[in-house]
Formats: structure tokens, sequence, C-alpha cells
């Protein structure tokens, strides 16, 4: 008697856990089909979306690095394959541009009352989409090193170039700067940061005309050299991956690197206790005397597809909405991003993208025309960085093979 | 054979060739004849987590409109085809009236997206294609010296750099010739120089993929010429022999030209697949140093904002150049034929 009691018990509890789940979720039916990036705060929230799967709910995941090269594809045709793309500021033009993803008034209406107003994404009046995480490139040092030479953490990327000449001249180590300075997406990115942090503006304010030929882009551009003569000389081909393995070895001392990979540098896992227990992490560093950090805000999202059906969109944004709700902060989840959740309590290794967002940090520009632009600069930006040609050719290089591509999409005439 | 039966012969054959290589060319073709509508933008407030700005969008409704009116797109014409991304008409020319030397023009030219890939593809045709022939051919006469029983084991490990996905195989290279990889050490040794370094030297990254270039395909000219040298009538090399010919000249006058047909094939077959080098780029993330045709059409479409026509137009010319390229084997190959 008392065992056939316990058993009904547990089974009453696992009918209960069953059902709270559901109910938490809240959906029983409905097709949810989601692309994104793949780091660890985005598998977290697809691994709480299968707390949704019920009978008659449809749910997939496609994370993916590449995620960039097939959102809009997928998203384009009717019914579309993707009902919901995770996205960031960059990203999120592509998918305006083609008007693949679906304004979410009504349905934040309905089901999204729980979302604060500070993680909605409000274009031209619009809820477009649903910010919950925060990323920022910011300073990576080694504080042992800076210990040894005596030096504090740099503000400047002036002092920055400081401590690495000491570094480099008391031999410690011969390359102590590190970066992700691969040519294409990384190196557009760098350049970037370094020339807002000279206060320059990409475009003639309003327009697609192109203005980066000027004494901040020659500036930034110079910059950017100085740094790469304390890099590994094969920085053109390190992106963050290669970057983070040059840290992990223990050849680099001083970084600017994305907030999301923090957490790995400072995990004990592919490196020497030497160099992850003194990895230390500070805001953005300034440049040429500017207020503002050469470096961008960045915001990581999620939308719902304009190509699905009324009841698939109401499904994957009550399934979207219950994943990244602040229910998801776990001891596990926490330090995986900065969340812009209620509840979140951040620790050390978030503190560079909390500095960033406190020190007025620019947000990536999120214009229908930036990302030729980004594409244009990671083309013709490193004949500059191998001495081939000179700064001002480099950007008038960048100026014309960008305004050859917005002719081709209708943005310039 | 009767015409019924050979139109029912190659139909299945003609069918997937018209619908996997000429519909589609024929759509990429019309694809770069068109661009982009003109994007209607508008001034809107955005705003998210870290405040509110002023900033442009494209008028959706606006740009629906445009697009029901016209699906395809602007007509354009040719004008993407001789724009700076392409041929650059005008930026020669004005290269060729302000250039003080030819060096200089050349410099210019090769600073425009085209001309710079183009320069590497062509070298890297040129210098990789005979060098496949001859490693190819003398890997083939090596093996075929072997001993019956080595001859499957060799045969193996020759076709291995064949079968490794390219992707796989160039990284591999790729991690090899890092400044702290096997080869990459190596060569600092070799060189004296403690800084030296593959990746970061436009040369040695040409060198580099040339070499993979090489080592990828010689084991498919390896297993042609292997092939052919199967056929190689015996009497003819004994008759050799007896008549004092040395290896190297039975080789020279038995062999070579026994197997000249082949050499066309392989030459035509690796014209074509080297002209369109991409792979090693993207795993040799040298792209700052070496482009290709190739590369420029995965480029286009892999940013944030794709640029098909700019694609579809490369991709024309891409198989323009290759056509111009098989020409002189092609009418080589017609000509042997008629004689016949």
């Amino acid at each position: 008697m008392k065992i056939w009691k316990t058993a009904a018990f547990a089974t009453a509890i696992a009918l209960l856990n069953g059902t709270t789940a559901m109910a938490a979720c809240g959906i029983t039916e409905g097709r949810i089909s989601v692309v994104g990036n793949e780091f660890p705060a985005i598998q977290s929230i697809a691994k709480r979306m299968g707390d949704c799967a019920a009978t008659g709910v449809e749910l997939k995941s496609n994370l993916t690095a590449d995620h960039q090269k097939i959102n809009v594809a997928g998203m384009q045709g009717n019914p579309a394959e993707y009902s919901s793309a995770i996205i960031a500021n960059s990203s999120i033009v592509a998918l305006i541009n083609e008007d693949v993803i679906r304004p979410l008034d009504d349905l934040m209406a309905m089901y999204g009352a729980a979302i604060p107003d500070g993680q909605k994404i409000v274009i031209d009046g619009k809820v477009m989409a649903v910010a919950f995480m925060a990323n920022a490139q910011t300073l990576a040092y080694r504080k042992d090193i800076l210990d040894q030479i005596g030096v504090a953490p740099p503000k400047t990327y002036e002092e920055l170039l400081a401590a690495a000449k000491l570094i480099r001249d008391q031999g410690i180590m011969a390359n102590p700067v590190g970066g992700s300075y691969a040519a294409g997406w990384n190196l557009a990115q760098e350049f970037v940061n370094m020339y807002l942090g000279y206060g320059g503006a990409f475009f003639v304010p309003g327009t697609a005309e192109v203005a980066i030929n000027n004494a901040q882009g020659v500036d930034a551009l110079n910059m950017m050299k100085s740094l790469t003569e304390y890099m590994n000389p094969d920085f053109l081909t390190h992106d963050s991956n290669a970057t983070q393995a040059e840290w992990e070895a223990g050849n680099v001392a001083l970084m600017n690197m994305w907030g999301s990979r923090m957490q790995n540098l400072m995990d004990d896992v592919g490196s020497e206790p030497v160099v992850y227990e003194n990895t230390k992490v500070a805001g953005p560093m300034t440049v040429g005397g500017g207020t503002s950090p050469a470096t961008t805000l960045w915001w990581d999202g999620w939308t719902v597809a304009k190509n699905v059906s009324d009841a698939d969109a109401a499904a994957t944004f009550q399934a979207m909405a219950y994943a990244s709700s602040p229910d998801i902060l776990t001891p596990e989840t926490m330090n995986q991003a900065v969340w812009l959740l209620a509840g979140y309590t951040p620790d050390a290794v978030s503190e560079g993208v909390l500095a960033a967002v406190s020190a007025g940090t620019t947000p990536y520009p999120m214009l229908p025309y930036m990302g030729l632009l980004h594409t244009a600069l990671g083309d013709n930006l490193a004949d500059f960085l191998q001495g081939k040609e000179s700064a001002e050719q480099a950007l008038a290089d960048a100026e014309a093979a960008y305004s050859t591509a917005a002719r081709e999409k209708g943005f310039l005439k | 054979m009767k015409h019924k039966t050979f139109f029912w012969f190659v139909f299945p054959s003609v069918l997937a060739m018209l619908l996997f290589i000429a519909f589609p060319i024929v759509s990429v073709v019309i694809q770069s004849l068109h661009v982009a509508h003109e994007q209607v933008i508008i001034t809107v407030q955005n705003c998210g987590p870290f405040g509110c700005t002023d900033s442009t969008k494209i008028d959706t409704d606006a740009t629906a409109a445009l697009r029901a009116a016209e699906p395809l797109g602007r007509w354009a014409g040719l004008t993407t085809y001789f724009d700076r991304g392409h041929l650059a008409t005008n930026e020669v020319a004005q290269a060729w009236t302000t250039a003080t030397s030819l060096p200089d023009f050349l410099g210019r030219l090769i600073n425009l997206p085209f001309y710079k890939a183009m320069f590497f593809t062509l070298t890297f045709t040129a210098i990789v294609t005979p060098l496949t022939l001859i490693f190819g051919f003398a890997i083939a006469v090596a093996v075929n010296s072997a001993a019956k029983s080595l001859r499957g084991p060799l045969i193996f490990f020759t076709l291995l750099p064949m079968i490794v996905t390219p992707l796989v195989g160039s990284l591999i290279l790729f991690w090899m010739v890092d400044a702290r990889g096997i080869v990459g050490t190596l060569l600092q040794w070799a060189a004296g120089d403690p800084d030296l370094s593959v990746k970061a030297s436009t040369p040695l990254m040409w060198a580099m993929l040339m070499v993979y270039g090489v080592w990828h395909s010689a084991p498919f000219a390896f297993i042609v010429y292997y092939a052919g040298l199967q056929t190689v009538n015996k009497e003819t090399l004994e008759a050799a022999v007896v008549d004092g010919a040395s290896r190297w000249e039975r080789i020279r006058y038995v062999v070579l030209p026994h197997l000249l047909p082949l050499t066309t094939f392989i030459a035509l077959i690796q014209l074509m697949d080297n002209f369109r080098v991409f792979e090693p780029i993207v795993s040799f993330s040298a792209q700052a140093h070496a482009t290709s045709l190739s590369w420029a059409i995965y480029n286009d479409l892999g940013g944030e904002t794709q640029q098909l026509s700019s694609a579809a137009a490369t991709s024309v010319l891409t198989i323009l150049c290759i056509a111009l390229l098989l020409t002189p084997v092609l009418v080589r190959t017609w000509r042997d034929f008629a004689r016949k």
C-alpha cells in the first residue's frame, strides 16, 4: 500500500511538472523553427525552448556561425522555413531590408505583458525585435604582466601602446597585443570601432553617401597599424577564435575582445592557470583624446517571421518570450552573457560590457546600407596594413567599392 | 544507332543538363542584367536597450510596390559588367591616361578587385596546371615501375590528397605552415629567420596556395596517366630497347606521344578546375593576399547585404574566361578529330 502511494505521488509530481512546463510555455500547438548564432547564451535559450515541446508542437532550432548567410533566404519563402531568427543590431537590418519579419505589437499586447520596454527594439514606432543580451568589445588584460611592468590597465589606446612597448622591451612577450584583425568582417569591425573612437561619422547624415576618407579615417588606420606592429605577424588571418587561441597560449597580454567571449578566456579550459587566473576584464578604451570609447554596443534579440501563419507566429512569440524570460537565469547561465533581464547580477567577467554601456558607447549603426560598407571595408583595408598602399588610398578604395555596391542595390543613384 | 533510339538513350542526360546546367546559367545571365530597385529611404526613430536615435530605414511598403511592378528589378543592361567591381572600364581608362609608367599602370590595375582576382587566378592556373601534369606523370611512371605487390598501397596513398575534402585538406596545410606549426618552424629554421611567417607574406602565401593546388590535383593526373601507361604497346617498348634506347628516350619517344591525348584531357580539366580556385583561399584566410573570381562571388553573397547582381555578373565573366582559356585546347582536339 505504501509503495503504491509513493508511486502515485511520484506520478502526480511528474504530471504536475509536465503540466507546469506546458503552462509556463503556454502553447500546445504550432510550428516553431529558430535560426541563430552559436554561442553559450543562445544555446541556453534554445535549450529552454525545449520545454515548449508538447504534443502538437513542432520545434526545431538551427544554431550556426553562418546564420546570417541563411536567415534571409530561409525566411523569404511562404511559408518561411524559420519562424524566428535570433539576430543582432547589425543583422536585423538585412531582415528589415527584405521585409521578412513582422511587427510584434499585436502579439506583444496578447502575450508579452511581462516584457519590459527596455528590451523592445522599436523601429518607426513598431516593435520589430526583443533584445535579451548586450555585447561589446572591451579590454582584456593579463594582470601578472601589467604588474611586472608596473602599469595600470590602459584606459586609452595610447596607454596600451606604451604598455605594449614596455612588455616587448623587457623581453616578456614578443607580440603582446592581440586582436581580431582577420581580413574581412573582423578587420572592418576593428576599423568601425576605431573610427567611432576618433569621432568619425560613416555617412553624410540622412543619406547613403559614404564619408570615411577624412582625418578621422586616416587616424583610425594609423592607430590600427601601430597596434599591428605589436601583434603576431599573422594578424590578417586571426579571427576571434584564433585570437582566443593566442591568448590562451599565453602569447598575448592586451587585447580588445568581445564580452561574450571573456568567459571562455577566464575558464580553466584551454589554458594554463597562470593565464586564466590572471585574465582580467576592463572597460573599453578611448583613442585620440575622444570621449566616446573606440568600440560599439550590440544587442542580441529575437524576431518573428512575416511569412508564417498567425497561429505559428503566436506559438513562436510565446516560446521565445518564455525561453528568454528572467527565469532562464541560473548559476550556470548567469555569466554566459550580459543579460538584459530582471534578476541579472553581473560578475567580474561582465564588467567590460557594463562599463561600455555606462560610458555612452555608440551602438553599431542600424542603417540599411551599413552592411555594404562593412563588406567594402573588410575587402580594402588590408592593403594599407600590409604597407602596400597609403591610408588615403585604402579609404578611397573602400569608398569606391561601397559606392559601386550601393548603386547596384539601389541606395545611390 | 537509329535516331529514335539515340534520342531516348541521351534524353535523361540532356534533361538533367538542361535542368541543372543550362537553366541556372540562363537565370544567372538574366540576374546579371538587372539591379535592385531604387530603395525608398525614410528617417525614423529607433529605440532599444541603449536609448533612441534617429536613423534611416527602407520604406518596406513602397519597396514592396516597386517589387510587385518589376519582380526582376531594374533593367541595367551591361552596366554591372563595366562597373568598378567587375571590368571597371572607366577606372582602367583613367589609370591608362594618368599613369606615369607601365608598372604604375599595372599597380593601379591590380588595385581594382576584378583585375586583382584575375592576376592571382591566372598565375595560379599557369603555374599549377603544368606542375600537376609533370608531377602526375612522374608519380605514374614511378608507381608503374614499382613491384606489383606494392602498387595497390602506393596507389591508395597517392590518391589520398584527392580524396580528402578540399576545405579540410587546405586547413591541415594551413595549420602546418603556421609559425608554430611543423612546416612553419622548419621554414624558419631553414631560412635562419625566427620571424618568418608564411601567412604574413604575400609571395609565401601565393607559393603555399600553389603547393596546395599541386598537392590536391596531382593524384588526378597520376591516376589518368597510370591507366594510360597500362595501354602502352609492350612490343614497341621492347623494339626501342633492342634499338638501344635509354629509359629516358623510351619515355620521350614512345610513352609521351602515346599519352598525348590523355595530356590534353587532363590539361582541359585542370585548366577549368584551377581557374575556379576557391577553397584554399577560404581555408588559408588568404583574402588579404590573394583573391579569385570564385572567391569574389562567395564574398558578394556572404555579406550581411547580399549582392546578387554583382555575383551573377562575376559568374558570367568566369564562364566566359574559362571558355576563352579552353579555346586553344578545344580547337586542337577538334583538328585532331577532323584529321582522323
